[in-house]
C-alpha cells in the first residue's frame, strides 16, 4: 500500500507559541486515520496546513508524491482532496442537488458560463452521489432548511464530487445526535474503502474513533505522542496520562 | 513652501481634524456597540451647527453665550440621537442589517427637511468665537486663536473618552459589547439602555463636532452627506470601532487636506496640477491605500465573529414569461393613454429600474453591498455626454459606448472592492463614487464642473417623448433580462454560493474574487447604460448623477422592493420614482414625506414590499389549505 498523503516534520508557530512542532505521519489509500488529542493540542492547526488554509513554517505535505504545502485551498482541491468542515459549510440558498452540482460544475471547469442555465448538467452524477449518502429523496429541498445531520451528509456528497484521493474530515460528527454519529462515520468508512480513498479525520467522540479508524495518532502540545492500531493506542500509557492526567 | 507656511498648514489641518475626530468617534462608538452604520450621523452634525447658531444668537455673542450655546447644542443633539434610537432603531435591531441602514437614510431625509423648515435654505454664517477672535502670530503668519483651542479639544475629548471607556462601568460594558454583543446580552445586561446611552453619547459627539465648527464654516443643508462621507473615510481608515484609530485618521486626513489647499496650483513637468481642487481625491486616495495595506484600518481588527447574522437568504425563483408579460404589456400600451407627463415619468422609471436591477444583482445574490453605485450610472451618463458633445459622436454611438466606459471604471474600482467584504466593502464603494463625483465636480474645463453638460439631446428619430420611451424600455428590459439570465447561469449560481459560504466555495476549487470582479464589471456596464439613457432623456447632466444621494436612492429602491426577490427592485424603482415625483410636486418638504414613508415601510414590511406581499400571500394560502 503506497501512501496517498505523507506529512513530514510539519511545524507552525503563532507568535511564540509552537502550535505544531515537527509532526510526521502518512495515510494510505483506503485507510481511515484518526487524529486525536485534547483541546489545544494542535489538531485544527495541523488540519488547516493540510488543506491550504494555513502555510506551514517548515515541513512538507506530499499528496501522491507532490508537495502541496502552502497552496491555497482551491488548488489543493483541484489535486484531489475533498473536505468537510467542523461546522458544516453548504450553500444555504441552493437545493441539495445544486450544492453537489456546484462541485461537479467546478470540477469540469464550467462555472464561468454567464448565459447557460445552471442545473441542466450533471444531474445523474449528482443524484448518484446523493443516493450514496442517502439524501436523494431530499434532492430538491433547499439546504437552508435541512436538519444538521442531513447537512453533514450533503457535505460528504460534495466532498466526494471530485473523486478525491484524500478526504479530510474535521470533526465529522460534531454537533450530531449520538445515534447518527456512528451511522455517518460508518457511511464515510464504507465509501472510502470501496473507492480506495485515504481518510484523515479529527474527532472527539472516542466511540467513533475506536469504532471506525484503522489507525490512530495522538497529538499533544503540538507533538505526536503515540500512534498505531486503536487497541495499542488505547492501552498507551502516555495517551492515558494526557487524557486522564496523572504521571505517565 | 517655507517652514513657517508648512507649520501654518499643519495647524490648519489639526484644527480641521478636531471636528472630524469628534464626529467619527461618535460614529465608531455607535457602530461598535449596535452594529448600525448610522447614515444620519452627518445630519446630527449638521443639527449641531444649526443649533449652535440659533442658541448663540439667543444667548448673545459673549464668551459665556458662545460656549453655553455650543454645549447646549451638543446636548440637544444627543437627546435627538437617543430619541431616534428609542423611536425607530430599537424596533429593528433584529431586522437585516440593510434595513437598519435604510431606516437611517430615512432619518437623513427627515432631518434635512426639518432643518430646511426651521432655518431656511440660505447658508447661515455664525459668529466668530468671542474672546478668541484675535489672531496669534506664529513666525510671520497669523492664525486664529480659536483654531489653537480646537487643536487642544481633539486630544482633550480623546482623553475624556478614554477615561470613560476604561474607568467606568458603562465604558466596560461598551467595550465588552463592541467585542461580543451576544455574550453581553447573555450576561443579563440591559441592552436597550446600553444602546440608547451609546446613541446619546455618539450623538453628543456629532453635535459637538458640528457646534464647534460654527466660527469656521457656515451652516448649510449639504453638510449632512458630505460630513457622513468624511466620517466614513475617517472611521474606515482608523478602523471601525477604534477611537484612537479615528483620532489618528482624522489627523492624517485633516492635515493632508490642509496641505492640498496650502500647496495650491503647482507646475510639474509643464503640467498644471491644482492641488486645492484635489482635496476630496486625496482623502479617498488615503483611504484606498490604507485599505489595501491594512484591510481593517490602521488600528482596526478583523470583525468579531458573529454567531448568526439573520436568516440565510431564501432561494431565488426564476421569473417566467408570465411575469415579464404582466410588466411589459401595460408599459407598451402606456403612450396610447396620451399623457405626455406619464410617458416622461415612465422613461425615468425605465432608467432607474435598470439601475436598481444592476445594484440588486451585486448586493442581493452576490452579497456585496454598494454604497456608491451611482458611480457607474454617473460615469455612463458623463461618458455619453462627453462623447456626444466633445468627441462629436452621433447619439447612438455615444449611447452604445457609454456602458463600456462605466464597465471600465468598474473594472478598476472592482479590483479593490472584491478584496474586502461587508461594511468595509460598502464604504470603499462609497469612496470610489465620491472620487468620481469630485472629478466631475472639480474638473471644470473638461466636465463642465458644477454646471455639468447641456445640450445632450437624442437623435432626430428619437426626439419625440414616445419614441424615446420605447428606446428606454427596450434597453432597460434587455438589460434586466440579461441580468436575470446571468443570475441563473453557472456564473450566477457561483455568486449566490459565494454569498452563502465563501469557505465552501474555496473548498470546491473556486476563486470567488474573480467571479465577484466580473460581476462588478457587468453591473457597472449596465448601470452605465442606464445613466446614458437618463442623460439623453433629460438633455443635460450635472454631478448629481454621481452623487451619494443618487447612490442612496438606488439602495432605497432595492430595499423598498425587497432584496430577496427579482421583481422587487423594479417595483421599488417604479414606486420610489413615482412617489418622489408626486410628493415633490405637492410640497417643498418632499424629502421628509419620503423619509416617513420609508420608515413606515421598514417598520411594517421588513422584507420589502414584494417580499411582504409574498409573505402575506403565503399566509393566506396556508390559511385556506
Amino acid at each position: 500500500m503506497s501512501a496517498v498523503l505523507e506529512v513530514e516534520d510539519l511545524a507552525k508557530s503563532f507568535g511564540g507559541v509552537r502550535a505544531v512542532a515537527g509532526v510526521s505521519f502518512a495515510v494510505a489509500a483506503g485507510e481511515l486515520l484518526a487524529l486525536i488529542g485534547p483541546n489545544g493540542a494542535g489538531k485544527s492547526t495541523c488540519f488547516n496546513m493540510l488543506n491550504g488554509q494555513l502555510r506551514p513554517d517548515t515541513g512538507r505535505v506530499r499528496l501522491a508524491g507532490r508537495d502541496i504545502a502552502g497552496l491555497p485551498p482551491r488548488r489543493v482541491w483541484r489535486l484531489g482532496v475533498g473536505r468537510t468542515f467542523q461546522i458544516t459549510a453548504t450553500f444555504a440558498s441552493l437545493t441539495v442537488r445544486e450544492n453537489v452540482q456546484m462541485a461537479l460544475y467546478s470540477h469540469a471547469g464550467r462555472l464561468g458560463s454567464m448565459l447557460a442555465r445552471f442545473g441542466g448538467a450533471f444531474v445523474a452524477e449528482a443524484d448518484a452521489l446523493l443516493d450514496q449518502v442517502g439524501m436523494r429523496a431530499q434532492a430538491d429541498r433547499v439546504c437552508g432548511v435541512l436538519a444538521y445531520g442531513d447537512l453533514k451528509r450533503v457535505e460528504l456528497a460534495i466532498a466526494l464530487a471530485n473523486a478525491p484521493r484524500l478526504l479530510l474530515m474535521d470533526e465529522p460528527t460534531a454537533g450530531m445526535a449520538p445515534r447518527e454519529r456512528g451511522a455517518l462515520m460508518g457511511l464515510a468508512a464504507s465509501l472510502a474503502r470501496a473507492r480506495g480513498i485515504a481518510v484523515l479525520f479529527t474527532e472527539h467522540d472516542m466511540d467513533v474513533v475506536f469504532g471506525h479508524a484503522n489507525r490512530v495518532i495522538v497529538l499533544d502540545r503540538g507533538r505526536l505522542i503515540a500512534g498505531g492500531a486503536p487497541a495499542e493506542v488505547r492501552a498507551d500509557a502516555a495517551v492515558r496520562a494526557v487524557y486522564l492526567g496523572g504521571s505517565a | 513652501m517655507t517652514w513657517s507656511s508648512i507649520l501654518i498648514q499643519l495647524l490648519n489641518g489639526l484644527a480641521g481634524a478636531a471636528s472630524l475626530f469628534l464626529v467619527s468617534a461618535g460614529l465608531s462608538l455607535i457602530f461598535g456597540v449596535t452594529r448600525i452604520v448610522n447614515f444620519a450621523h452627518g445630519s446630527l452634525y449638521m443639527l449641531g451647527l444649526y443649533g449652535a447658531y440659533t442658541l448663540i444668537e439667543t444667548f448673545g455673542r459673549t464668551p459665556l453665550g458662545f460656549w453655553s450655546g455650543v454645549a447646549l447644542a451638543a446636548l440637544l443633539v444627543g437627546l435627538a440621537g437617543a430619541l431616534i434610537e428609542v423611536a425607530i432603531l430599537r424596533r429593528i435591531y433584529r431586522a437585516p442589517e440593510l434595513f437598519q441602514l435604510l431606516a437611517t437614510f430615512a432619518v437623513v431625509l427627515v432631518i434635512k427637511d426639518i432643518a430646511l423648515f426651521a432655518w431656511g435654505p440660505e447658508d447661515l454664517v455664525g459668529p466668530r468665537a468671542p474672546g478668541l477672535r484675535t489672531p496669534v502670530e506664529i513666525f510671520d503668519k497669523r492664525i486664529p486663536l480659536y483654531d489653537l483651542v480646537l487643536i487642544g479639544i481633539g486630544p482633550l475629548v480623546l482623553g475624556i473618552l478614554w477615561l470613560l471607556l476604561t474607568r467606568t462601568r458603562w465604558g466596560t460594558l461598551v467595550r465588552a459589547a463592541t467585542q461580543d454583543r451576544e455574550m453581553v446580552a447573555a450576561l443579563g445586561v440591559d441592552q436597550a439602555r446600553l444602546f440608547t446611552s451609546v446613541f446619546f453619547a455618539g450623538s453628543v459627539l456629532a453635535g459637538l463636532g458640528g457646534a464647534l465648527q460654527i466660527p469656521r464654516e457656515p451652516a448649510n443643508l449639504e453638510l449632512d452627506l458630505s460630513v457622513i462621507a468624511d466620517a466614513f473615510v475617517v472611521t474606515v481608515v482608523g478602523g471601525l470601532g477604534s477611537i484612537p484609530g479615528a483620532f489618528l485618521a482624522a489627523i492624517m486626513i485633516g492635515v493632508a487636506k490642509a496641505f492640498c489647499i496650502g500647496i495650491g496650483t503647482v507646475q510639474w513637468f509643464g503640467v498644471e496640477i491644482a492641488f486645492s481642487k484635489l482635496t476630496l481625491v486625496v482623502e479617498f486616495l488615503i483611504m484606498g491605500l490604507v485599505l489595501i495595506i491594512r484591510p481593517y484600518g490602521l488600528l482596526g481588527r478583523p470583525p468579531a465573529q458573529q454567531r448568526h447574522s439573520g436568516e440565510p437568504a431564501p432561494p431565488l425563483v426564476p421569473p417566467g414569461w408570465k411575469v415579464a408579460a404582466v410588466w411589459l404589456v401595460p408599459l407598451l400600451l402606456l403612450p396610447a393613454a396620451g399623457d405626455r407627463y406619464l410617458v416622461v415619468l415612465a422613461t425615468d422609471i425605465a432608467c432607474f429600474a435598470l439601475f436598481a436591477a444592476s445594484l440588486h444583482l451585486i448586493m442581493g445574490p452576490a452579497g456585496m453591498v454598494s454604497f456608491g453605485h451611482a458611480a457607474y450610472f454617473g460615469i455612463g451618463a458623463y461618458a455619453a455626454g462627453l462623447l456626444f458633445k466633445r468627441a462629436g459622436l452621433p447619439m447612438e454611438a455615444a449611447l452604445a459606448l457609454a456602458p463600456l466606459a462605466a464597465g471600465f471604471a468598474a473594472l478598476i474600482y472592482g479590483w479593490f472592492c472584491v478584496r474586502l467584504s461587508g461594511v468595509y466593502l460598502a464604504m470603499l464603494t462609497l469612496a470610489f463614487a465620491q472620487i468620481s463625483w469630485s472629478i466631475a465636480f472639480q474638473w471644470d474645463s473638461f466636465t463642465g464642473g458644477s454646471n455639468g453638460i447641456v445640450g445632450v439631446w437624442p437623435a432626430a428619430w428619437l426626439a419625440s417623448k414616445t419614441a424615446y420611451f420605447y428606446l428606454a424600455l427596450a434597453v432597460a428590459a434587455g438589460g434586466i433580462a440579461l441580468l436575470w439570465r446571468v443570475l441563473f447561469s453557472p456564473f450566477g449560481a457561483t455568486l449566490r454560493a459565494g454569498r452563502d459560504s465563501p469557505l465552501r466555495l474555496e473548498a470546491i476549487g473556486v476563486e470567488l474574487r474573480r467571479y465577484q470582479w466580473a460581476a462588478f464589471v457587468l453591473v457597472g456596464a449596465l448601470a452605465g447604460a442606464a445613466g446614458a439613457l437618463f442623460a439623453f432623456s433629460k438633455g443635460s447632466l450635472s454631478p448629481s448623477v454621481i452623487s451619494i444621494a443618487l447612490s442612496t436612492d438606488a439602495l432605497i429602491m432595492v430595499l423598498l422592493g425587497g432584496v430577496d426577490t427579482l421583481t422587487g427592485p423594479l417595483a421599488g424603482a417604479a414606486l420610489f420614482t413615482w412617489l418622489r415625483d408626486e410628493v415633490a410636486r405637492r410640497t417643498e418638504f418632499w424629502r421628509a414625506v419620503m423619509g416617513l414613508v420609508i420608515l413606515a415601510i421598514v417598520l411594517i414590511f421588513p422584507q420589502g414590499l414584494v417580499g411582504g406581499v409574498k409573505a402575506l400571500v403565503a399566509r393566506w394560502r396556508r390559511a385556506r389549505a
